[in-house]
């Protein structure tokens, strides 16, 4: 066989009440050998409460080459951020 | 477990266009301020190239040295000695899995990586071409082979291409275990009987001379050193790596009672090193071209390992295109 079985990106919820964080990719024939595979090499120390496997193709990226036009219009909106204002230091709690 | 720097095949420099002047100066630039490189970031072919080869041959080294140590599970003295290996031959099989993913998002698929490890055009570390006889050598190998290999694989973590960087760190963190389970192994043997010693004497005197030669060619006859330096894959020399290794080891063949297999190793007071005698580098390349004691049984294993597991991979295939039409009717 000279036919990769398709590729998944596995996540890892590591436990309850944190996110699902992207850990690596495994090779599976159908999504539940997707789990298993990614249950075997991805946690073999407790790493988890929860995993995802998402088909490979099914994500959509955006282009690094485009990453400056891309994420440009948030540079020069630094009063986005509470430490662009200048508050005297008596006063508190704000 | 397992990386070995392998002296690799000569690169022609990329035909240079001013475009790819221009990509090629703001990626090295982008690599000397520390910034790590992803899967579609633009890089040098020669780079790409370089980490496929790399990561590939690390992985196939992690797949090969399941060999060795699998030849003892049936055998090992104890259940726990037993649970404790196969864990860590799962751990080298799942080390394998992290490496192939990162080399295929450079844009090489695993069916051909695979094929070109059962095909004999691949390399894989030249320490698995050495046979396992005893016990005592799967104590040796967790010690030392596993050790040489952290030494190698630590930096590898700070690697300029973020894949292969991040399943270096998951690959050191679970690598520790390894290597103190080998030295435990060797610590009951040290401390047993007088066959009990002999027999873990005689693993390091087998295995102590190939773990050097894991760091590869010394610096001097290492030719993609510089160039790796300077992508960042490579963060050490291969001399360096070795004296590391040598330094830490030395005193603990020490505190087992056990005589490292070279007459001529002394520490040298003035740098506080130890200093070794000649490296016999023709065993080494004997065993990377194919004339080691197992090169031609780890090949067949891993071939044989493939075709009885054929049917499996054409019943899951054949499985999932059924659930799949199943499915969608």
């Amino acid at each position: 066989m000279n036919q990769d079985w398709p590729l998944f990106e596995v996540f890892i919820r590591s436990r309850a009440g944190l996110e699902h964080r992207h850990v690596g990719s495994i090779h599976a024939a159908d999504p539940a050998m997707a789990i298993e595979h990614a249950r075997d090499v991805y946690t073999r120390r407790q790493e988890g409460v929860s995993l995802w496997v998402v088909p490979s193709a099914a994500i959509i990226a955006s282009d690094p080459a485009e990453a400056d036009s891309l994420f440009e219009p948030a540079r020069d909106k630094v009063y986005r951020h509470p430490t662009f204002y200048e508050i005297p230091d008596e006063v508190k709690n704000l | 477990m397992y990386t070995q720097a392998l002296d690799s095949q000569p690169q022609s420099p990329p035909p240079d266009s001013a475009a790819e002047d221009a990509l090629a100066a703001r990626f090295q630039a982008r690599v000397d301020a520390e910034d790590k490189i992803e899967p579609k970031d633009w890089m040098p072919e020669a780079y790409r190239q370089t980490l496929i080869r790399q990561i590939s041959q690390h992985a196939h080294s992690e797949i090969v040295g399941m060999l060795p140590e699998g030849n003892w599970i049936t055998r090992a003295p104890s259940l726990r000695r037993k649970a404790v290996l196969i864990a860590k031959v799962q751990d080298e099989g799942g080390h394998g899995m992290y490496l192939y993913s990162a080399a295929e998002t450079l844009g090489v698929s695993r069916a051909q990586l695979v094929g070109q490890l059962l095909s004999g055009a691949a390399k894989y570390s030249s320490i698995f071409n050495y046979p396992t006889l005893t016990w005592a050598d799967v104590g040796a190998i967790g010690w030392l082979v596993d050790g040489a290999a952290i030494m190698n694989q630590i930096p590898i973590c700070r690697c300029s291409y973020g894949p292969y960087a991040r399943a270096m760190v998951r690959i050191c963190k679970e690598e520790s275990f390894h290597q103190r389970q080998g030295f435990e192994i060797m610590l009951t043997l040290a401390r047993g009987s007088a066959a009990q010693r002999a027999m873990a004497q005689d693993a390091l005197n087998r295995w102590w001379w190939p773990s050097i030669m894991m760091f590869g060619p010394s610096d001097a006859d290492s030719r993609h050193t510089a160039q790796s330096m300077r992508w960042k894959i490579k963060r050490f020399s291969n001399d360096e790596l070795r004296q590391k290794f040598i330094d830490i080891t030395v005193p603990q063949a020490q505190f087992l009672g056990l005589t490292i297999p070279d007459p001529q190793l002394r520490l040298d007071e003035a740098s506080g090193h130890y200093a070794i005698g000649p490296i016999d580098w023709s065993e080494f390349h004997a065993v990377l071209k194919g004339h080691g004691p197992c090169n031609h049984e780890r090949l067949e294993a891993r071939r044989a390992a493939h075709a009885a597991g054929a049917w499996v991979r054409e019943a899951a295939a054949a499985h999932a295109a059924k659930l799949a039409a199943r499915a969608a009717a």
